[in-house]
């Protein structure tokens, strides 16, 4: 995934010099072929395209401007920048040459084809529990689509980081090869199987440690390029607690009438979530409500009760910039249906992180014309302190106690974006 | 260059003209006929039916050209709507007077000042009102030279036209002001004008520079919205929920203390804020809103079930019909529930049916007004389509005589047809007449102008053809069901004002503009050579959602499905669609467009094409009377981001006499980019609640990273013959050639509007 | 009062701070370049460059604007002498009703000044924001290529914020 970009970079520097371990970093190359060695039904491309859309492959291989799965997105980190890779059918740039074999290879241990070993800013220690046949039917249905002629532009590192065979001593710490196929039928192993496997979720939402190895309690949450993903395990804890229905229609549309729209890394998230089958995202939300801690997380620090100037600034400014939308009988209300600003996740969550870079970023809009949630970012409209005011004015419109040191959190959140 | 919009009314030309009707019989477009008295498709009364243009409805040339000391003045009822068209009639007006254009001024659209040629719409402006100021100038310009000549004592035909001045041989010379001294051109115009040569026109056929566009590039006062005069209040309006929904409360007291509040008007359902300043109006307005409770009324159809419940209002039945090859249009007199089509019979026989949603005008900017009540004159300033009208329906809607009614024409952000022009007009004059001396701006929100414009109507249609075994036409059944296309002010009912106050008025009941103009039925008549057509329209008059005129009105729909059955019949005969349409056509001017945007593209009848790309081609002459456009598109479709991308569009176009080539242009550009995003995106979410699409991610429009990569207007200038007219005639072509193109990409043959959310839902 | 600096001139406005800036230019300042459109900063109309970034004003508090430059399309050029981006759209009539082009001028002018010679797809990408109903869009298009052509607006040696 794109977002987890920072940790493992630093993990490969500590460990660049650890030459001794290079002998485990090996790999042999996979001959070409000419075209795919299986046979490719409509039903198998089919199969293939929902795969796909689970895996979120789009979400990094098909970026604006650029044909789909040619590539190309430049995930910057403080190191450096990684470009994503052209995965369609194109012999010299993409994957033309690719037999399964060394499809699956990549997907289940990170090794190209010629045997270079991956950046794990691809997910493969998540995608190697899929299936066999899932990954044919992805195999299928990417070798189907249009070959783009597209060399990925060289990545942007210093030289300890480009020393690939480094990353073999991280697969020994995080990589678990093999597949981790669904129990029964039931949707709950359904779920836990897209959950682990295709979608990835903890890659974002488990906390990273110092290498960039998920370390954190499993789905326990996470930080994404300045956003904070909530944990998954607590929802049915949260002010509004989540419910399958509602989390079903927020993964699906991006919208879930209790809690808001999605945002930030989650927004493509949901947008490739919208084109699989709907028992698919009803199977992840029916095991995600499986999951759930039995007691509530603690509460954090509440922070000092703003004073009324604060308030009234903030309350000024959500006049000022906020009600069109977000008024009190407003359209969005009434005609859209959109749940009031108080009851959103991102206001209702244990930091202001998310409100503040909602308000910094906003929410854009998608790559062609379709209904949509947007928003406009204030990055360039608003100061700091007038962010924090606003920020705590809003939770103060909320049943929650007020978030500590909102003014750092915004001063900081700024600087994480200037990073991006 | 100068306009003078306040000069002072000096005396009332349409009192004389009342009585002076002259009752002859014409034949209008062939068939239609028209009389003394009756009025036009555009809601003016005609007066004169043998004159050229809108000399039938204002036959005095003074009217239309007024000369005085202080110079020359054209009038123009028609208005400046963003199409380029007051640039276009200012050049017409030039050469017929021959006058360089910044030697006078040329006013449009006053009630108090110009002649009154109903509504700026249908792609008329230049077919009725450049007509009517070709031949008044030319008219006047005899008459000024025959006057010349008489005090100059040289015969006429001796006399030389050179900027603004009249000379004779011997060197004396007479400026216009003075040759028109003591003459009177207060007469009736002339059936026909003296001729003008083509090829000695100074601004005709060129391509003069927009005469509004250095104000707008440069931030100067160019639309009502730039209006500021002193002592202005700022007006705001509450409406309710949706259609139908009654005032249950709304805290009036408490919003009438906000700061900056002059006045809240509660009437009825009627809530409105006026205020000193603009932000200060907006949050009262809020404050109002929040306050407010209303009581829902009516329930609403979805998306999913418009075009089911369509079928089950009430509804008048049109049957219009056309025997033989050259036969003429036949609209019968509507009936409750006309008996079906009779079933076509050929050797073979197609069906298409397409649907198409509800769409919004969606002008940039929200309409707006200004109007103050002063010296018991009522002014309106106001970029509605049809100041005339207006002034009737807002006099009705006060209790005023129409004399005590002035409504000015200022531009407002493009409008594409019956907006909410003159609700917000009305509602500036309604709140003008309770607050005299004051002028009251009034500014609609996005969500208000969304929610409460007239929108462009869901339509279904149903085509049946008949062809022999050559793939010659042999019968033809369209059958169609649309809520109106014209709800125009013909009653002041007609604003939106008037239903909410407590004396409410209800709407004059629904009529369309009948054929051959047609309504939802426009273009619905083929030009295709067939002997036996008829068209059914079911025209419902029970609006689930208020509709009325949008560009094009039922030629978008309708257009597509004709163009979809001739692909049909071309694939079903194993013919080229380019070459079996000009099989099916006898009108040579449809044929040239045809070839000439076939040949420009370079269609070939069996492209080799990369997967997912696919070309189309459509044809249609604006209501069979006007424009000729034909065109053809290649497109990209990509499945996985579930979009189109319009790769290249040709078009080529036959408008009669060009009077400027790049406003054409530009309008041509202008009609396919609009279409593309109706045909491609647009629908109005409706359920529940009414109309759910309250702003731009509600109701998502193209935006630039899907403007095509290019389009290539060629033109096929035709000069000397009448102007007919453009900035409706792509609408139609393009929807349908871009419909044929995405069937060709995907192999799916879709005819339900808009085309992306319906080819992936 | 406010203290706020457009097209290089400083003007002191009693107002409420949080008033949008679009209703300050058009009603305190009477200039007419910014419009309303949506209020909601869906649609551009109201574009106005604040130290040299472009902002929808309707949403950008008139408070925000304290030590900042403001710059709206009647700082670009007057009719008598259009700047580069008006006298492109001029050239090619680039207008039909005209009300979105102030916002689409104010919002090229950014990236012109950013980006000397932009890529077809960068102006597209960059242009999102703001739209056009009447499908002027291919004009608007080419009056901007034209200037980028040219490079006359970009500012040499500053380098923008990436975006």
């Amino acid at each position: 995934m794109r977002w987890r970009r920072t940790g493992y970079v630093a993990g490969a520097v500590l460990l660049a010099g650890v030459i001794v371990f290079a002998a485990i970093a090996w790999q042999p190359a996979i001959p070409p072929v000419k075209s795919p060695d299986i046979a490719i039904t409509p039903e198998l491309v089919s199969k293939g395209r929902t795969v796909v859309a689970l895996g979120d492959c789009a979400v990094c291989h098909s970026p604006e401007g650029h044909p789909a799965f040619s590539g190309g997105l430049g995930l910057r980190t403080p190191f450096g920048v990684i470009y994503t890779t052209n995965i369609t059918p194109d012999v010299e740039t993409g994957i033309g040459a690719w037999s399964l074999d060394a499809f699956m290879r990549a997907m289940r241990h990170g090794v190209s084809r010629d045997g270079h070993l991956l950046y794990p800013a691809f997910p493969y220690i998540h995608y190697t529990k899929v299936t066999d046949d899932d990954l044919r039917a992805a195999y299928a249905y990417l070798m189907t689509q249009p070959a783009v002629h597209a060399p990925a532009p060289r990545n942007d590192l210093p030289l300890p980081l480009r020393f690939r065979p480094a990353l073999a001593v991280w697969n020994l710490l995080y990589l678990r090869p093999g597949a981790a196929p669904a129990l029964d039928a039931s949707p709950r192993e359904r779920g836990r199987y897209l959950v682990e496997g295709l979608g990835h979720c903890s890659s974002c939402h488990t906390a990273l440690g110092i290498i960039g190895g998920e370390s954190g309690r499993y789905l326990g949450g996470g930080d994404v390029d300045g956003w904070h993903a909530p944990a998954l395990d607590v929802l049915a804890h949260a002010p509004r607690p989540w419910t399958v229905e509602q989390l079903s229609a927020y993964l699906t549309t991006g919208l879930a009438s209790e809690h808001g729209a999605s945002a930030g890394p989650m927004r493509p998230v949901t947008d490739n979530l919208g084109d699989v089958p709907p028992e698919d995202v009803h199977a992840i939300a029916t095991y995600l409500m499986t999951i759930q801690t039995s007691q509530p997380p603690t509460a954090p620090k509440a922070g000092a009760v703003a004073d009324a100037s604060q308030l009234a600034r903030g309350h000024a400014l959500f006049d000022g910039v906020c009600a069109t939308c977000h008024g009190d009988g407003g359209p969005m209300e009434t005609q859209l249906g959109r749940p009031p600003l108080a009851a959103s996740s991102a206001l209702q969550g244990p930091t202001p992180r998310n409100a503040i870079m909602m308000v910094l970023q906003g929410i854009p809009w998608p790559s062609h014309p379709k209904p949509t949630a947007y928003m406009p970012a204030f990055a360039d409209n608003l100061t700091d302190d007038q962010i924090a005011d606003l920020v705590v004015y809003l939770r103060s419109t909320t049943s929650q106690p007020p978030w500590p040191d909102v003014r750092d959190e915004v001063r900081r959140a700024r600087k994480d974006l200037s990073h991006d | 260059m100068t306009t003078d919009r306040d000069e002072p009314v000096s005396r009332s030309r349409r009192a004389f003209l009342a009585g002076g009707g002259l009752m002859v019989s014409f034949a209008l477009f062939g068939s239609l006929r028209v009389s003394a008295g009756q009025e036009n498709t555009l809601g003016a009364t005609i007066l004169n039916p043998k004159l050229p243009g809108d000399l039938k409805i204002e036959p005095m040339l003074d009217a239309w050209i007024r000369i005085d000391a202080s110079g020359v003045t054209v009038c123009s009822g028609k208005v400046e709507l963003g199409t380029g068209v007051r640039t276009a009639l200012w050049q017409v007006a030039a050469d017929q007077l021959a006058l360089p254009l910044e030697r006078f001024r040329f006013v449009t659209a006053d009630t108090a000042l110009t002649p009154d040629e109903g509504y700026t719409a249908g792609s008329h402006t230049m077919a009725d009102g450049g007509t009517a100021i070709f031949h008044a100038a030319a008219q006047v310009r005899a008459m000024l030279v025959d006057a010349a000549a008489r005090k100059l004592a040289v015969p006429p035909e001796r006399l030389v036209l050179e900027n603004g001045v009249i000379k004779a041989p011997d060197g004396r010379q007479l400026t216009y002001e003075d040759a028109a001294a003591g003459l009177d051109l207060h007469r009736m115009a002339t059936e026909t004008s003296p001729p003008s040569d083509p090829s000695a026109y100074r601004y005709i056929g060129k391509s003069v520079p927009r005469v509004d566009i250095l104000a707008k590039v440069t931030g100067g006062a160019a639309y009502v919205q730039d209006m500021r005069p002193d002592g202005m209040l700022h007006a705001r309006v509450v409406r309710p929920p949706n259609h139908g929904a009654t005032l249950v409360s709304a805290d009036v007291d408490a919003v009438s203390r906000m700061p900056g509040v002059v006045r809240v008007v509660h009437d009825g359902d009627y809530l409105a804020v006026v205020a000193r300043g603009e932000w200060q109006a907006v949050l009262a307005m809020r404050a109002l809103q929040a306050s407010a409770r209303w009581r829902q009324t009516e329930t609403f159809p979805d998306n999913a079930t418009i075009h089911d419940v369509l079928k089950t209002l009430p509804r008048l039945d049109y049957v219009t019909t056309r025997q033989g090859v050259d036969g003429e249009v036949h609209q019968a007199a509507p009936v409750a529930n006309a008996a079906p089509a009779a079933a076509s019979t050929g050797a073979r026989v197609e069906r298409v049916e397409a649907t198409k949603q509800y769409v919004l005008h969606g002008s940039i900017g929200p309409s707006c007004a200004l109007a103050v009540w002063r010296d018991g004159i009522l002014t309106v300033w106001t970029h509605s389509q049809g100041v005339f009208p207006l002034r009737a329906g807002i006099a009705g809607l006060l209790g005023l005589p129409k004399e005590q009614v002035r409504c000015v024409h200022v531009e407002g952000s493009g409008c594409y047809g019956h907006n909410g022009a003159d609700d917000v007009a009305a509602d500036a004059a309604l709140l003008a007449h309770r607050m005299p001396g004051a002028p009251i701006r009034v500014q609609w929100m996005r969500d208000q102008e969304a929610g409460w414009e007239p929108l462009g109507p869901a339509m279904e249609t149903s085509l049946e053809v008949a062809t022999d075994a050559d793939g010659a036409l042999t019968a033809w059944r369209h059958a169609l069901w649309s809520t109106p296309h014209n709800e125009r002010i013909t009653n002041p009912g007609r604003l939106l004002p008037a239903w909410l106050v407590s004396q409410s008025i209800a709407p004059s009941p629904p009529s369309p503009i009948p054929q051959p103009e047609g309504d939802a039925d426009r273009n619905a008549v083929p030009l295709y050579r067939v002997p036996d057509v008829r068209v059914d329209m079911h025209f419902v008059t029970q609006m689930p959602f208020r509709t009325s005129a949008m560009r094009s009105l039922g030629a978008h729909i309708n257009v597509v499905t004709i163009e979809a059955m001739m692909d049909r019949l071309a694939a079903a005969h194993g013919k080229d669609p380019v070459a079996y349409r000009l099989a099916q056509l006898d009108d040579p001017r449809a044929k040239a467009v045809i070839q000439r945007a076939a040949e420009a593209f370079g269609w070939t009848a069996n492209p080799a094409l990369p997967p997912n790309r696919g070309v189309g081609f459509a044809f249609a002459r604006y209501k069979n009377l006007m424009g000729y456009c034909a065109i053809a598109l290649e497109v990209e479709v990509d499945p996985d981001r579930r979009a189109v991308r319009v790769d290249r569009v040709v078009t080529a176009v036959d408008c009669g006499q060009i009077v400027n080539p790049d406003g054409l242009t530009n309008q041509i550009e202008g009609g396919i980019v609009q279409s593309s995003s109706w045909t491609l995106y647009e629908q109005v979410r409706i359920g529940a609640v009414g109309v759910e699409s309250v702003d731009w991610q509600s109701y998502p429009i193209l935006r630039f990273p899907q403007v095509p990569a290019r389009i290539d207007v060629h033109m096929i200038d035709q000069p000397g013959m009448p102007f007919l007219g453009a900035a409706e005639i792509a609408q139609g072509p393009t929807a349908a050639a871009l419909v044929s193109a995405v069937a060709q990409a995907t192999g799916r043959r879709l005819l339900r509007l808009p085309l992306v959310p319906h080819l992936w839902p | 009062m406010i203290e706020l600096t457009v097209n290089g001139a400083t003007h002191r406005v009693d107002v409420d701070p949080a008033t949008p800036l679009l209703y300050v230019l058009r009603n305190e300042l009477a200039l007419n370049g910014a419009k309303f459109g949506c209020g909601m900063g869906q649609c551009g109309a109201c574009t106005v460059l604040v130290d040299d970034r472009p902002v929808f004003s309707c949403l950008y508090p008139v408070s925000s604007t304290a030590g900042r430059r403001v710059r709206t399309v009647e700082g670009f050029g007057t009719p008598e002498k259009p700047g580069p981006l008006q006298q492109a759209f001029i050239d090619r009539q680039a207008v039909q009703c005209g009300y979105c082009i102030a916002g689409m001028i104010v919002r090229a002018q950014a990236l012109l000044e950013r980006v000397a010679h932009p890529t077809e797809q960068q102006i597209r990408e960059h242009m999102n924001p703001n739209l056009c109903r009447c499908g002027t869009h291919m004009r608007i298009l080419d009056a901007i290529r034209a200037v980028a052509a040219t490079g006359e607006l970009h500012r040499a040696g500053e380098k923008g914020p990436a975006s």
